[in-house]
């Protein structure tokens, strides 16, 4: 049996009946890291050393029975590059933070390690989540484990791939307009941007801090349920993470869906879409259908705008959040012959042409006698959609759409032009204009044996809904077992 | 600037409004748990929140909020129920994020006034709005090299901005109104006022117009002016400044200044062509900052009594001069001393002058506010018990006091230990006139000869004698008797 192929439910089986040790799992995977790793490149620093002290750590705590059985101890996890770990390189994959070792702990993963896990490694991105092929890493472009010469999608690009191509068990990503579905859906694996508010964005080193979300990008629903339970819940660190009690999502696994109303936006379904993905997304909401479910065509008018706005007010607030790396304190200083120029030097050397677009972009956006027609405007436009939510939710469940208008695509296909690169997510991004969860799972394939992403949308902090009918689904169909041949 | 005329000047009224920024008296910074202790080591009081780490996040000290609407009640301003913070965008190495937070559109106080006095009138200041922000770190520009360092345990420390309306008049007016915002911020405990270390800094919005005129003036701002004399004195130079140019025919250009107290003038800083845009918008780190009534009403319930009412009251209450009033509730520590002496007993005019003289002369001296004073009121109230028993005389208790003041000693102690007990027998005193009628033959003819005044020559050897110990009114009668 191939350890690292296991899930981390499987794996969990296995380590309490004590027939695998946690080393036994964590040296499968770093020999299935050793093995692909050099075509997949899912990877910006692999933490082989941490990783055999944590399962050695955590060997020790199940020994002594210092530590009380839960669903995550000794399960190696890859962790994107945008979430802090202290001790550890926290890179955004970008230059200027190539050398920035985090002084603390993210809270999504303070509590991954209160759990036991064990940490791969931090996965490639998008430099500072701002792409959707993963082609803007200042270090290297990750393959799409199925067809190495296509993108895995992005920017969680480099968690989507190691989970697909078996690097780790499971991963967390960031989400700020489809970071997290978007390439699960093009990996052939699970994706779940929680509500915003519901994970703590403390320790996730912010591209737009009014749409960023971290989640569990996962082999299975059932493993992004159980990552769910974990990372969810008020931080006091975080005062936009919701103080609200968190339900046990397991208890969603395996209830039926019957008579659950799905919507389908007939805003989603338009001309120039993928025709293997609207085939695969309609049949799949056939499939749902026969299991009880009850579909409704609803509309989001002013999905149109989505893109755009996304667009003005996330370029915005990064140009602000930006600001920050300066040379001052940490990460890249190139020296100049006084301040202005010092800063000039660092910021044109540590970041790449995406960032420094998005940073002109939302400078301009936010520039006195623009801010009203762009940043007021864009605002405006988002509580529009954010109702178009509100009144789609008043009628059904769970809305369900493809999660991207077309499978992975070659590198450097769009690499050259960046509208056609935002395209990408323009199924994805309303959801965090919105602040409401989504989900991808695995809903089909092309014929070139690319994998296609089912998206269901739900109600703010109704991640139980989406879990639901996302399991039942996957019960029901075959997706999910399929992959890549590395 | 001495070619101005001062017709000139009389010819036109200066409008004047300050924006006031006060460091807020909290334990901690105001988006983080660091403390906000003035003095350490650089950089020994910072963390990834208020150093800018990459993922950090800021999130709100209630106790800052809670000072800003106890500032902003006491203020007579309107406390939003709704208000956000707001981020002010620009690169500088003091400014750890490349954005302070602070509040733009939705400040959490507005439309309020204050009252000064100026001449014997009431004057009243408006407040337009008071907002919390973070304070930036600090650049010290020090040794020969080419470089700068900077100490980032400022970084994060809370600050409250209070703009004022363009209601002062003149540099006097707007010396008397930072006075004010200083008397009350200290009452409320909210700022220790101190302009020296920078807790409480001023900028200046400074225009003139012809006095007939209703329209403003250009404006220009001045920066820098870090205690009460460089308000006057660089208002007083900005105002001379620009009735200079318009007397001129020229135009006063829109500018920010800066105060250069060593030369003593106000020097151009950047001209409103080049000043920042901001690009001020909602800092979405933050949630909105909601306040209900119930709150704000258990926070009026609890402001103190204001330096204004507490005059009056004292006045009234304890038939003090206005003037004497004035002083001893100039700060509320000091209010509270005297008040807890007239609880004790204390005769309130008594312990107002023994206050106003000896108190304030040793606390003077040692250049010390009454909050470092260990001298405590029941010690002065016990002294005037042993002036009531006649133990003392009031002259020795100006000693017995210095002791007290100085050892922290009692009243009672020092005089048994020193020997100060007042010499009460009249055979003792009997004893000391008849030396010093002996010492002194000549005067004691010149008094027998009708030259009374010498009375007080005698009383003062008789106290030089008993080394100022005996009971003055018994020397008093005995020397009468004694000489007639």
């Amino acid at each position: 049996m191939k350890l690292y192929s296991l899930t981390i439910s499987e794996a969990r089986n296995l380590l309490d009946r004590k027939e695998i040790s946690v080393k036994d799992l964590v040296r499968s995977l770093y020999e299935r890291v050793d093995a692909v790793e050099e075509r997949v490149k899912a990877f910006v620093t692999i933490t082989r050393d941490e990783a055999f002290k944590m399962a050695e750590e955590v060997e020790k705590e199940i020994t002594e029975k210092t530590k009380v059985t839960g669903p995550l101890i000794g399960i190696p996890l890859a962790i994107k590059d945008n979430i802090c770990t202290k001790g550890i390189l926290t890179t955004c994959s970008s230059k200027i933070l190539s050398n920035f070792i985090s002084p603390y702990e993210s809270t999504a993963t303070s509590r991954l390690i209160e759990q036991g896990y064990v940490l791969i490694g931090k996965t490639n991105m998008d430099e500072f989540a701002m792409g959707s092929s993963t082609e803007n890493s200042g270090f290297q472009v990750t393959r799409n484990p199925w067809n190495l010469e296509r993108i895995p999608g992005g920017s969680s690009g480099g968690s989507a791939s190691a989970v697909a191509s078996d690097e780790c068990i499971a991963a967390l990503g960031s989400d700020t307009g489809g970071s997290i579905r978007q390439p699960a859906a093009l990996c052939g694996v699970v994706g779940l941007k929680p509500t915003y508010g519901r994970v703590s964005r403390y320790g996730l080193v912010a591209f737009a801090s009014s749409l960023d979300q971290i989640g569990p990008i996962t082999k299975n629903v059932r493993d992004a349920v159980i990552l769910m339970n974990i990372i969810s819940g008020h931080d006091p660190l975080d005062s936009t993470s919701a103080p609200l009690p968190v339900p046990d999502f397991t208890a969603v696994l395996g209830q039926e869906i019957k008579g659950i109303k799905i919507g389908v936006p007939k805003e989603y379904f338009i001309e120039g879409m993928d025709r293997e993905v609207e085939v695969s997304v309609k049949e799949a909401i056939k499939n749902l259908e026969s299991l009880g479910a009850i579909s409704v065509e609803v509309s989001l008018p002013h999905t149109g705008y989505a893109v755009a706005t996304y667009y003005v007010l996330a370029t915005s607030e990064a140009s602000s959040n930006l600001a920050r790396y300066d040379g001052m304190r940490y990460g890249l200083r190139v020296e100049g012959k006084d301040l202005v120029d010092t800063y000039m030097n660092t910021r044109a050397n540590g970041f790449g042409a995406e960032v420094k677009r998005r940073i002109m972009l939302g400078t301009y956006a936010l520039s006195s006698g623009y801010y009203e027609a762009y940043y007021r405007k864009a605002q405006q436009v988002r509580t529009l959609i954010k109702k178009d939510f509100e009144k789609a939710f008043q009628v059904v469940d769970v809305i369900v759409t493809p999660t991207s208008p077309t499978a992975a695509f070659k590198l450097g296909e769009k690499i050259a032009d960046p509208l056609q690169m935002y395209l990408s997510d323009i199924f994805t991004i309303s959801v965090n204009l919105a602040g409401v969860p989504g989900i991808s799972i695995p809903c089909g394939f092309t014929s070139n044996n690319l994998p296609i992403g089912l998206q269901l949308i739900g109600r703010h902090f109704d991640e139980e809904s989406i879990l639901k009918v996302a399991y039942a689904y996957e019960q029901a169909t075959e997706w999910h077992k399929r992959r890549p041949n590395l | 600037m001495k070619d101005v005329d001062i017709i000139n000047v009389l010819k036109y009224e200066a409008v004047i409004g300050l924006e006031v920024h006060a460091q807020m008296l909290t334990d901690t910074k105001i988006f983080c748990s660091c403390s906000t202790k003035f003095g350490s080591e650089p950089d020994t009081q910072t963390c990834p929140v208020c150093i800018g780490m990459p993922g950090a996040l800021p999130v709100l000290n209630k106790k800052a909020l809670e000072f800003i609407i106890k500032t902003g009640l006491t203020m007579n301003c309107k406390i939003s129920p709704y208000s956000r913070f707001a981020r002010k965008n620009y690169f500088y190495p003091d400014l750890p994020k490349g954005y302070q937070i602070t509040q733009y559109e939705l400040p959490i106080c507005e439309h309020g006034y204050v009252e000064i006095a100026v001449d014997g009138e009431i004057k009243r200041i408006g407040i337009i709005r008071i907002h919390m922000e973070e304070d930036a770190g600090k650049t010290i520009h020090e040794g020969e090299g080419n470089y700068s360092l900077v100490d980032l345990n400022r970084a994060g420390v809370p600050l409250m901005e209070i703009v004022s309306e363009p209601d002062i008049r003149s540099p006097r007016e707007a010396m008397e109104y930072m006075k004010k915002l200083r008397t009350i911020l200290r009452y409320l405990g909210v700022c220790d006022g101190n302009m020296e270390q920078g807790s409480l800094r001023c900028d200046a919005n400074v225009s003139v117009r012809p006095a007939e005129q209703k329209e403003f003036g250009v404006k220009t701002e001045i920066k820098n002016l870090n205690s009460f004399k460089f308000v006057e004195k660089a208002l007083e130079y900005e105002i001379k400044r620009q009735v200079k140019i318009l007397e001129e025919g020229g135009k006063i250009k829109q500018e920010t200044r800066l105060w250069n107290s060593e030369r003593g003038i106000t020097e151009s800083m950047r001209t409103k062509e080049e000043a920042h845009d901001y690009r001020y918008f909602p800092e979405p780190d933050l949630v909105p900052i909601i306040v209900d009534q119930k709150w704000i009403d258990e926070i009026q319930a609890s402001l103190p009594e204001l330096p204004d009412i507490k005059r009056k009251r004292f006045v009234s209450e304890y038939g003090l001069a206005e003037y004497d009033a004035d002083l001893l509730t100039s700060e509320r520590p000091l209010a509270d001393w005297y008040e807890e002496a007239v609880r004790l007993g204390g005769q309130p005019k008594a312990v107002s002058n023994w206050i106003m003289v000896e108190l304030m002369r040793l606390l003077n001296e040692e250049n010390k506010s009454i909050e470092g004073c260990t001298l405590k009121p029941k010690q002065l109230v016990d002294m005037f018990k042993l002036i009531e028993k006649g133990t003392i005389s009031g002259k020795i208790a100006k000693t017995v006091f210095e002791e007290m003041y100085k050892t922290g000693k009692d009243a009672e102690d020092i005089v048994r230990d020193k020997g100060l007990e007042q010499i009460s027998d009249e055979a003792a005193i009997d004893k000391a006139i008849d030396d010093v009628i002996a010492m002194h033959p000549k005067e004691v003819e010149r008094f027998r000869a009708g030259e009374e005044k010498l009375i007080g020559f005698f009383v003062g050897q008789v106290m030089k004698l008993t080394k100022g110990k005996a009971n003055p009114k018994m020397v008093n009668e005995l020397l009468k008797k004694k000489l007639s």
